[in-house]
């Protein structure tokens, strides 16, 4: 009988400590929520990179780029940062994160979120942005941030508003 | 002498019998069917369900005899737990006035003669935001946002506590129960009196027969929101209730380029009003006036 | 049964007599009735397109809601209740010779009301839904709503201006002695009446948080001071060309003791209005804002100021001629005070009050409303028509009260009965 007591004792020792083995680690990882986002707004043509970039050397000297890609003038914290901080070095169709985790480009709000935290936050409430569609009944529909913001020059650029109302005076509010 | 003054009588007479009947000829043929119907409606509220059926049949017969396009009118009631709350960041509106179009194109506002707006604008100096006496309603800069200013969209606020419901004579403007007040144009006399009371200009007078192009009317309308209007009577922003009780976001929200609008059921802890009301530091226009608007401003940045 | 039909015999011969009455006069009497006829037709015509087009042909907008129908609404409000300055006197105080006119002044004031609704029918956006307002058929918003308050006080008062005279009248007529118990009280009525219609109105605007402007707790005392003032000035100038042209019996000293009264009214009307400018400019709030509108000018927008300072003095101006009774007392000096007097409130009243209300608007706007020549056709087509049943009215009223129109010189005036025809002449 002392021989069963003990293996039980054993086994539910080693059942346990399986258990914590495979929750605690998971607590400590952040649980990822899964946001569905429309595409992300590529130019035509332009990926996957890799279709030029597989067969490209890797030059990870800052500087100014005069061969491609010359439309993009970087505005977004370059004095800290340049292209391959954020776009993966070795895989261009993967962006990277400051743990080294490589995501796709319909996650690019995890890069985001990573140095605007707040913003982050507001998004995934559904408080940052632009909403359309439906509000209620779990249609609700998120935009990627490059939706509305060009990521290498983030800022929002002044339009031209629409023309204001007639004055009351303005022959066309009369009749 | 006997028999003038009988004749200058019988003249007299005639005169006014004559002029009673040939003002009571056209006032009664103009009397058609429709004007009797009209003229006899009964109060929305009072209706039951099938006065209601025919009355939506009567008026989308009637617009598309009007009109040329066929309309669907709707009748949905309010949502049960529903109470429309509306969130406005005023750190982000930069004043291009998409949401004032959009809601004219949304919800059959006159475009001129007269233009009606439901949406207004204002731009204040940077530094100042209760009085409202230096504001520009009429900025029309080439690009904004301009530096050193910012924009507050107003419109109606939708109150808990409407001075406007407060003082219509007749009832025609109400709270619904999910917090719309809603006006029944079919109803309402057209004194005024509820723009004269509103403090945030939330209301607008249809000064005459709303002039829409043919081919810009938005057929999906409810009954108290967009539905073509007639002269003389009050409307307003009903919080695109046809779109809202259907679970689809504003006009307004939808267009706005920054994201400054938001829009939620301020009973549902989830929803995104009632996040912004939590975590951001919100205000409300006027509220020294205790009219409880729904209509939450705040800042971010 | 052979009571009732004989009343109503009775009342049928006597319409047909004042029909007479009214369609009988001298050439003075017809120009008139017709000269404002024709201005009743151009103020109808003018009407027209704004029940057809809209109230797109006025120049109120969005802004500037109410113009001046409504401020000749507010006025004529103002000048129905004053027939209490004529009531009190009579019947609480037996002031002899206000107690000749003290009927007349009742169908002033009758007249007058009828005016006011005209006013507001006129500016209504859709008259022909007006049975909405009515309780029992429509859904009327009683107690919440004030203007629901005035339709019923300003009716009730109407129907009171129009019994009590009407049933004096037709007494005086018959030569018998009206019925105290009837009459008596429904006449103590009026007085708490009158005074209930003009504030009412007053609360209209009072209660409004919405317009800074209207929201002080004076303006109903003001309302009732200006009323009191404006009021027997008409009835003073109205019952003088009375006087001159028919056989009533006005005795200078009723006029003498209505502009005693009136004095004191404008003593509190101008005192009333110290205290608003005092409270605004000292206190220096944003509220100032329409003040200074009427009387600075806002932002360059100054249109009001001139009527403004014009009437205040000549408010200031007739408070002045009244309040010596050397100039009270001689009629020159007192019929000038009352023309004044009239005018000023007018201004004081209607646009300078109406108008600044919505000046500057709950967002800042100004517009500077001013009347186009429709709405003031319109405005003259509804004084004509209010001048027009005063005249009417009196026209009957003033030989029966005179005693010169009464069934006993019916009596004796008339043919020997001959067919059933000639019998109901």
């Amino acid at each position: 009988m002392k021989r069963a007591g003990e293996m039980n004792r054993i086994i539910y020792a080693v059942i346990t400590w399986y258990i914590l083995g495979t929750l605690l680690p998971a607590s400590a990882r952040e649980i990822r929520e899964e946001f569905p986002v429309p595409p992300p707004p590529f130019t035509e043509g332009i990926f996957p990179c890799s279709g030029c970039h597989a067969s490209m050397e890797v030059n990870q000297k800052k500087r100014e780029l005069k061969d491609e890609h010359t439309n993009i003038k970087l505005h977004h914290a370059e004095t800290m940062r340049w292209c391959l901080d954020c776009h993966n070095p070795a895989n261009r169709d993967k962006l990277r994160l400051y743990n080294g985790e490589l995501i796709d480009f319909n996650k690019s709000y995890m890069l985001c979120g990573e140095c605007h935290g707040n913003v982050f936050r507001d998004w995934k409430a559904g408080i940052h942005g632009k909403r359309h569609g439906y509000f209620a009944g779990g249609k609700r529909t998120y935009l990627l941030c490059v939706h509305c913001h060009d990521s290498h020059s983030p800022r929002p650029k002044p339009i031209k508003p629409e023309p204001p109302p007639y004055t009351p005076k303005d022959k066309r509010n009369a009749r | 002498m006997q028999d003038k003054p009988y004749t200058r009588r019988e003249f007299i007479r005639h005169l006014s019998l004559a002029a009673l009947t040939g003002l009571s000829i056209p006032l009664l043929s103009s009397c058609g069917k429709e004007q009797v119907e009209d003229f006899l409606q009964k109060h929305f509220l009072e209706m039951t369900r099938q006065e209601k059926e025919a009355l939506i049949t009567r008026l989308e017969e009637r617009y598309l005899k009007k009109y040329g396009r066929r309309f669907k009118v709707s009748t949905q009631e309010a949502i049960p737990d529903t109470l429309w709350g509306y969130g406005l960041d005023l750190s982000r509106c930069i004043g291009c006035r998409r949401c004032v179009y959009a809601c004219v194109e949304e919800n059959n506002s006159s475009r001129r003669n007269p233009q009606s707006q439901w949406i207004r604008v204002i731009r204040l100096k940077k530094g100042s935001l209760i009085n409202l006496e230096d504001s520009e309603h009429y900025y029309n800069p080439e690009q904004v946002p301009e530096k050193g200013f910012l924009y507050i969209p107003v419109q109606c606020q939708h109150c808990e506590e409407p001075p406007c419901v407060k003082v219509c004579p007749v009832h025609a403007t109400w709270k619904e129960p999910d917090g719309l007040v809603v006006v029944d144009y079919n109803w309402c006399i057209g004194c005024r009196y509820c723009i004269a009371a509103c403090p945030y200009r939330g209301r607008t007078f249809n000064w005459a027969e709303p002039s829409v192009p043919s081919d810009k009317w938005n057929t999906s309308v409810h009954y108290l929101g967009n539905r073509p209007r007639m002269r003389n009577i009050v409307d307003k922003c009903t919080f695109c209730i046809q779109r809202v009780r259907m679970g689809r976001y504003p006009a307004c929200v939808e267009v706005c380029p920054t994201g400054s609008r938001k829009f939620g059921n301020l009973l549902d802890p989830q929803s995104e009003i009632r996040y912004v009301i939590e975590n951001k530091r919100t205000f409300r226009l006027k509220e020294d006036l205790r009219t409880e608007p729904k209509f939450y401003y705040f800042f971010e940045a | 049964m052979q009571a009732f039909r004989e009343t109503v015999r009775e009342t049928w011969r006597f319409y047909r007599k004042t029909l007479a009455l009214v369609f009988t006069g001298t050439k003075e009497y017809y120009l008139w009735c017709l000269l404002l006829l024709c201005i009743m037709l151009i103020g109808f015509l003018c009407y027209l397109p704004q029940f057809q087009t809209g109230l797109i042909t006025t120049n109120m907008k969005d802004q500037v809601v109410w113009g001046l129908y409504i401020s000749n609404f507010t006025f004529l409000v103002g000048v129905a209740a004053a027939a209490v300055l004529l009531v009190v006197p009579a019947y609480i105080y037996q002031f002899g010779p206000i107690k000749e006119i003290v009927v007349l002044g009742e169908l002033f004031a009758a007249s007058s009301i009828m005016m006011a609704l005209l006013f507001v029918m006129a500016d209504l956006g859709r008259v022909d839904r007006f049975w909405h307002m009515f309780p029992g058929i429509g859904t009327m918003n009683f107690p919440s709503s004030l203007l629901a308050w005035d339709v019923i006080v300003l009716n009730i008062y109407l129907m009171l201006n129009l019994v009590i005279p009407v049933y004096l009248l037709v007494k005086t007529y018959y030569g018998k002695e009206p019925n105290k118990k009837f009459i008596v009280p429904l006449i103590l009525f009026s007085i708490p009446m009158a005074v209930g219609i003009h504030t009412v109105t007053a609360f209209l605007y009072n209660g409004l948080p919405a317009r800074p402007f209207w929201n002080a707790s004076i303006l109903a005392p003001r309302f009732l001071a200006s009323a009191f003032c404006s009021g027997p000035a008409i009835i003073i100038i109205a019952f003088q060309i009375l006087r001159e042209y028919t056989f009533i019996k006005l005795e200078d000293r009723a006029l003498f003791k209505i502009a005693e009264l009136m004095a004191y009214a404008m003593f509190l009307n101008l005192f009333f209005l110290m205290s608003e400018m005092f409270k605004e400019y000292y206190s220096n709030t944003i509220y100032i804002a329409s003040l200074k509108y009427l009387y600075e000018g806002l932002h360059g927008h100054n249109a009001l100021v001139p009527w403004i300072w014009v009437g205040t003095l000549m408010n200031l101006i007739a408070f002045i001629l009244f309040l010596f009774p050397v100039a009270r007392e001689r009629l020159s000096t007192l019929n000038i005070g009352c023309i004044l007097i009239i005018a000023g409130v007018w201004i004081e009243k209607g646009p300078g009050l109406v108008i600044p209300g919505f000046v500057p608007d709950p967002l800042g706007e100004i517009y500077e409303y001013i009347p186009n020549f429709r709405e003031l056709f319109i405005s003259f087509g509804i004084w004509a028509t209010g001048f027009l049943i005063f005249t009417l009215l009196m026209k009957v009223a003033i030989p029966i009260a005179s005693g010169e129109f009464s069934h006993a010189k019916y009596m004796e005036e008339r043919p020997p009965s001959g067919s059933k025809k000639q019998a109901l002449l």
